[in-house]
């Protein structure tokens, strides 16, 4: 590989390594001093921001490939290398992860602030920069599944950060696990088609499957089982326990792992996996079902949940659904363009989330209220994400969302298209209720709530703006489209009236009846109250999954390791002490045997001598057979 | 009568036979070094016999009696040595006190 300065592949090489050099600078040299990890972690970002918008600019220009490579591991007749894969996707990626990065670490600066493990914060924030910018550059499954677990280490380190809180040591393994479930799929699904292929990088891998000499089940199978791990990571049903949980970590780590970045990988993998993907027919339909029913599914959920961030993380699944159910039925600049304006509104999201519970030190929306007037800045920026992620018209959700829905009405598939219609009302529904909660109306909570610090809302205001302008580039104005940008097959961008006023309207409606049952005209009591009835409580309970993973777990896992265990002591157990028992018992008997009396060993020796020689002299004779002859 | 190779090798194994029985029989440590100097010349005796009828003589039967002496004189030296530091030590010459290596 040449080395040049100025040449596309080094900077590629460089954007990942930047943040990978901040984490190891900061662990020797800054572990003790906050401000020159925050300065490192930050300055590494930055580069690779820049890089990355760099390499986007020449791809928009000209898209190509551009393509590193070096050998890694060499192991008999296959080599294991490390290459990395730029196109128009990545570059798309590449950008989005290190402009949310950027974006959440200055807003660290001031949420995190005063922090006695502020440089171990940055570093693994800087660590999680590193793994989620390998992830998506990788050119082959070996090196997509070390980054794809290395992001789970960092989700799992960030999640735990505050260790000493026993929910969010919880809820860091409930991450690990839950996710490690989806894990196993996607790597079994790996090696059986890197086995069938022979090799590990994704094209060679897409050109022999679409070659056609396998089977269209097996297919089916393997494209399953790699959606496994889109399914654990991205947190779609049923494997989406952990990401509400995981809400335990500081909020700023929500922004920018659990909501913008490592929870659409995912996405980013079915996408970039996508001409395999596109084999089978059969699994790109349960892509589509499991994201279509994940969507509603969250938003359901979303709507009676009391933590403001459950709700978003909720949210974040629902979108997440949207984005697969949008690749699933053959949107893939759709649901790509989905992925890049949702970074932005969702991210805001959290960051006003984290700005309201820095002020207040709750979580609780029925404790909150009021918090417009008091933290203006907070508050409009909030509003904006919220009515961009409701779709409303011109705001970035409002593109991205409409090109789904159009993605999945021209698919031909009704249940999902409903389903994708139901929860943009639910949407705009559960994101006004939050909204209403707590910024409108009279304040709940003993607090007095001010606005947070310029570094927290500057990152808040860029955002705000990109959540607004942010759909330009997948609307007619744009010259090609993002769509069109990453799959240059796909029609120009065009604005269905029809399809904008059953959206907006949809969403109006949403708002409409938020505003009715949580506006600003409600009296607190009414609003800090639980809503009582069964269907109300089907939904607190997030439709008891939980409960029911655990009571599987109690019934079949607890059964199982039980049996186990008793196994484990009698039979295993068993055969150690047998053989402990016969050692110390023939060892009793032997020791008779061995005296201390010099000439009993003579006599031993002498006596085996006898033995071996009547032995020998027998066997000459052929005593024992032909085979005994002696010479 | 002519005397054979036979004659030798059964007095020969006849002195061995009586050495083992004494050397592992006798209590006293110096009746055991004794005996085993007969179990030695059981094979000197062999090695002369067998040079002597071999189907050209030689003297190498002979060699190997000398070097098997010189061992020999060695090894007693050395064992009288040893039963001699024992007895310095712990006032016996009977070999089934001997039994430090027992513990």
């Amino acid at each position: 590989m040449e080395i040049a300065v100025g040449d596309p592949v080094t900077l590629a090489v460089l954007v990942p390594l930047c943040p990978l050099a901040a984490f190891a600078l900061t662990w020797l040299l800054a572990r003790k001093r906050p401000a020159a990890a925050a300065a490192l972690s930050l300055a590494a970002v930055s580069v690779s921001l820049a890089l990355s918008v760099i390499l986007l600019a020449g791809q928009v220009q000209a898209p190509a490939e551009i393509r590193a490579d070096l050998p890694w591991m060499p192991a008999g007749h296959l080599l294991i290398r490390m290459g990395i894969l730029l196109n128009p996707l990545s570059a798309l990626m590449i950008v989005i992860v290190s402009a949310v990065s950027l974006l959440v670490q200055v807003y660290s600066l001031g949420y995190m602030k005063g922090d006695p493990a502020f440089p171990r914060f940055f570093s693994y924030l800087s660590l999680f920069s590193f793994s989620m910018l390998t992830l998506v550059l990788a050119d082959n499954f070996i090196l997509l599944y070390m980054a794809w677990e290395l992001v789970g280490l960092c989700s799992y380190l960030l999640i735990g950060f505050w260790y000493h809180k026993p929910e969010a040591a919880r809820a860091a393994k409930k991450a690990f696990v839950v996710t490690r479930v989806g894990d196993l799929g996607f790597l079994v699904g790996i090696l059986v088609l890197s086995l069938l292929a022979g090799t590990f990088d994704f094209q060679e891998v897409a050109r022999f499957i679409g070659a056609g000499s396998v089977p269209q089940g097996q297919v089916t199978l393997v494209v399953l089982l790699l959606f496994c791990g889109a399914v654990g990571k991205s947190g779609q049903f049923p494997l989406h326990v952990w990401l509400p949980d995981a809400m335990e970590g500081p909020t700023p780590v929500s922004a920018l792992i659990h909501s913008a970045t490592m929870v659409a990988a995912g996405v980013f993998m079915v996408a970039r996996l996508y001409t395999i993907f596109q084999a089978s027919a059969d699994a790109l339909r349960v892509v589509a079902s499991l994201g279509a029913f994940t969507a509603a599914f969250a938003a359901l959920i979303a709507l009676a949940q009391d933590d403001i961030k459950r709700v978003l993380a909720y949210s974040t699944i629902s979108q997440l659904g949207y984005m697969m159910l949008a690749l699933g039925a053959g949107g893939y600049g759709a649901g790509l363009f989905h992925l890049t304006t949702h970074a932005a509104f969702k991210t805001l999201l959290f960051l006003g989330a984290g700005s309201v519970i820095h002020v207040l030190g709750t979580n609780d929306l029925r404790r909150m209220g009021g918090l417009g007037r008091r933290m203006p800045v907070t508050a409009v920026a909030f509003g904006v994400a919220v009515l961009a992620i409701a779709g409303i018209f011109p705001l970035s959700g409002f593109w991205s969302k409409d090109a789904i829905l159009e993605a999945v009405r021209s698919s031909g598939q009704t249940a999902a298209y409903a389903a994708a219609l139901g929860t943009v009302f639910l949407t705009a529904l559960y994101m006004s209720r939050l909204f209403f909660l707590a910024f409108t109306g009279a304040p709940r909570g003993e607090q007095a709530p001010h606005e947070s610090p310029a570094v927290m809302t500057v990152p808040m205001i860029i955002l705000a703006a990109l959540a607004i302008g942010l759909g330009v580039i997948g609307s007619p104005l744009a010259v090609r489209g993002i769509e069109g940008f990453l799959d240059p097959a796909s029609p120009r961008p065009a604005l269905d009236i029809g399809m904008l006023l059953l959206s907006n309207g949809l969403a109006a409606a949403g708002i409409m009846v938020a505003l009715a049952v949580f506006g600003p005209w409600r009296t607190p009591a009414s609003l800090s109250r639980r809503p009582s009835g069964p269907f109300h409580a089907v939904l607190a309970n997030k439709f008891y999954i939980d409960e029911l993973y655990m009571l599987v777990i109690r019934g079949l896992y607890f059964t199982l390791t039980r049996v186990i265990a008793w196994f484990d002591r009698h039979v295993v157990d068993g055969m150690v002490n047998l053989v402990g028992g016969a050692s110390t018992r023939g060892g009793t008997l032997l020791r008779r045997t061995v005296g201390g009396k010099v000439q009993g060993y003579a006599l031993m020796v002498t006596g085996g001598t006898l033995a071996v020689l009547v032995l020998l002299l027998l066997a000459g004779l052929g005593v024992f057979g032909q085979g005994g002859g002696g010479r | 009568m002519q005397v054979t190779l036979t004659h030798y090798l059964v007095l020969a194994a006849l002195l061995f036979c009586i050495g083992i029985y004494g050397a592992v029989s006798r209590k006293n440590a110096i009746g055991i070094l004794m005996a085993l100097e007969l179990v030695f010349n059981a094979v000197n005796l062999t090695f002369v016999a067998a040079g002597r009828f071999r189907p050209a003589p030689d003297a190498v039967g002979q060699l190997f009696a000398l070097f098997v002496i010189a061992a020999a004189a060695a090894e007693s030296v050395l064992g009288l040595a040893i039963i001699l530091a024992i007895y310095r030590r712990r006032v016996v010459v009977n070999a089934d006190e001997m039994d430090l290596m027992k513990h």
